[in-house]
């Protein structure tokens, strides 16, 4: 079985977010890129699976030549090989496309992303890819199983959960309890230098959403420290100020 | 013309979410000067379908198949691309569920349209579609461009307000043309949580960290959310310790959600914590320590023990809840 990672390169989760003048850039000075937290878990799970049923792993990357520090991360954690395509991502159509292109035409029957990326949070690209495909999708998979030519995942769903079967070909997003993010060894870290990471160029795709701007949320008034003895005020407080109860 | 609205329904009928999707569809087709219908999937009553043109859309279609009882990302985006057309529908809006995540992208791949996720305000347009979603986990606003003909939109539950506006609606029945591989995907077995409030669109959301020491001290944390009709939610070394389940973690990497009012006991306030609640109208931190960083992004604060403040607040919100009634 040939498994395909989506590794999104994203900025660390205490990283400060701060754009540059024009509020178009995200400024990277200072920031430490890591592994989107979702796709450690996708790849711990590819790696597994691939021990468990024999198979390859190779972990994808759509990025320009900064985010190689982060595919060889994959590499020392236990990818086999990578490939980057060499493009800054437009937006998740763009990625998706050039994902689903490079899994077609190398022939990778799992899919396997995070649930949603720590930057774009749009959860669309593993559902962008399954569609170009026209394979099945399963987000927010918190299991994923492999036996033959089939996939037994559970899915949150609304207020539950729900164990789903589908034959592959399969993307998959992974949540937490798909398997434990697994941390690089020595020996991994080693071998990482040596493992092959390709880079292709992307293919031509429309342009369907542009970015026009950046901002920060607005920052919350000053606190307004209750006395612990006058708690039993603070429902009629929140109504009375701010009429949302 | 129209604005299309992907009404989700949860086992028959509808929730708040997809009210406040429909409010937000009917208030853009008036934008618009359109049209706004809504599509519906699976077994539906029909006095709850009717109850959708309380909301002010007109025409609803429905699709009847007992292969859509269940949500399949695959066939339901069939439905609703499908209904996109019969609707000529230029926009297309469905809540960011756990399921309208899973089908808006495909919609917006089956319509060659631009998607916006995580949308959270009325577009701009009056030059083009720009539109403004989360980004960087609650750290950020981006405002996006939408460049095609068709948009489809997902946007935040609880982020826009439902609107009555009574129609009388009519309902068409919608034949779907399913592709050969739209069934592929098979549900084996659902297990609900028997949560009586769903944490994605609580209105209120009571969360508690390891500052309650143990599982075995979240009754109390139990009695206060049951008492204000609100769901519970913990931080992630709560639910990693296995405390509490994991669909209760919220922040970056759990559930980002955005109520009304987020009571936060024995939680320090971390980044990555933060990232997934800031966007709550109201916070209420309950720390012991004064110096915890979530006071910072508090609108109110009470230093103090838990153990001593949550019983106060248990009988607060019972007097609260009575002078109401
Ligand atoms: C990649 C990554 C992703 C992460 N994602 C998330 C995420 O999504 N969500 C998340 O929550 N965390 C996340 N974290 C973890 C985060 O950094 C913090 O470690 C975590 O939020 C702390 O949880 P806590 O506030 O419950 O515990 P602590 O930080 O241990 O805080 C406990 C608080 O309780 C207070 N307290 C103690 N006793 C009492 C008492 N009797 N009464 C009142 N107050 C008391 C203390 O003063 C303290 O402020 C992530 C971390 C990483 C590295
Ligand atoms: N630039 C990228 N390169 C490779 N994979 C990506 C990229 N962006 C997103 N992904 C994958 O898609 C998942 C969801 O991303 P998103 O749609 O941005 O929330 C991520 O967890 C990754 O697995």
């Amino acid at each position: 079985m040939k498994i395909l990672v989506c590794i999104s390169n994203v900025p660390d989760t205490t990283a400060k977010i701060n754009f540059s003048a024009d509020n178009k850039q995200f400024i990277t000075d200072g920031v430490t890129f890591i592994i989107n937290p979702y796709d450690e878990i996708a790849l711990a799970r590819a790696i597994e699976l691939a021990e468990a049923n024999g198979g390859t792993v190779t972990a994808i990357n759509v990025g320009d030549a900064t985010t190689e520090a982060t595919i060889r991360k994959a590499l020392a954690i236990g990818a086999h090989d990578a490939v980057r395509v060499n493009a800054a991502p437009r937006d998740a159509y763009f990625v998706a496309s050039q994902i689903a292109h490079y899994a077609s035409t190398n022939g990778y029957t799992l899919v396997l992303c995070g649930r949603e990326s720590a930057d774009h949070n749009g959860s669309s690209v593993p559902v962008m890819i399954a569609e170009l495909l026209d394979v099945p999708s399963i987000l927010f998979a918190k299991k994923l199983d492999i036996t033959g030519n089939e996939a037994t995942l559970e899915r949150e769903i609304e207020g539950g959960k729900e164990v789903v079967t589908c034959t592959l070909p399969l993307v998959a997003g992974a949540s937490e309890g798909m398997a434990e993010p697994k941390i690089p060894n020595m020996r991994g870290i080693m071998a990482s230098r040596t493992k092959p990471l390709t880079v292709v160029e992307p293919i031509a795709v429309d342009t369907l959403s542009t970015l026009e701007q950046y901002e920060k949320p607005l920052t919350r008034s000053a606190v307004k420290m209750i006395n612990p003895e006058d708690v039993n005020q603070l429902f009629d407080l929140i109504r009375t100020e701010k009429k949302i109860i | 013309m129209s604005v299309l609205i992907y009404a989700e329904a949860t086992q028959g009928g509808f929730k708040k979410s997809t009210y406040e999707a429909i409010s937000y569809g009917v208030a853009l087709a008036t934008k618009l000067g359109v049209d706004a219908q809504a599509v519906a999937i699976g077994s539906i009553e029909t006095a709850a379908l009717v109850s959708l043109g309380n909301y002010g859309v007109k025409t609803i279609h429905h699709c009847v198949d007992e292969r859509v009882n269940t949500f399949n990302p695959i066939a339901y985006a069939s439905v609703v691309a499908q209904a996109a057309q019969t609707a000529k529908a230029n926009v297309v809006i469905l809540s960011a569920s756990f399921s309208g995540k899973g089908l808006a992208p495909r919609v917006a791949i089956k319509l060659k349209a631009a998607l916006a996720e995580n949308v959270i305000e009325m577009p701009d347009t009056s030059s083009g579609f720009k539109i403004k979603k989360g980004a960087y986990s609650g750290k950020a606003i981006a405002t996006v461009s939408l460049q095609s003909e068709v948009k489809v939109i997902s946007m935040v539950p609880n982020s826009y307000k439902v609107v009555e506006n009574r129609q009388t609606a009519s309902v068409n029945q919608l034949a779907v043309a399913f592709g050969a591989n739209d069934f592929n995907i098979k549900v084996k077995e659902t297990i609900r949580s028997n949560d009586k409030v769903a944490l994605p669109d609580a209105e209120l959301v009571i969360s508690a960290g390891r500052g309650m020491k143990g599982p075995e001290n979240w009754g109390m944390i139990e009695e206060l959310a049951n008492t204000l009709g609100a769901a519970t939610a913990c931080s992630k070394p709560v639910s990693d310790a296995g405390w509490r389940p994991h669909s209760e973690h919220v922040g970056q990497t759990g559930i980002a959600i955005s109520p009304n009012l987020y009571i936060a006991i024995g939680i320090s306030g971390a980044i990555q914590h933060l990232a997934g609640v800031s966007s709550s109208k109201v916070i209420v931190v309950v720390n012991k320590d004064p110096e915890a960083p979530f006071f910072k992004a508090a609108d109110y604060g009470i230093v103090g023990d838990a153990f001593e403040i949550v019983p106060k607040l248990i009988s607060a919100a019972k007097t609260f809840k009575a002078s109401q009634n």
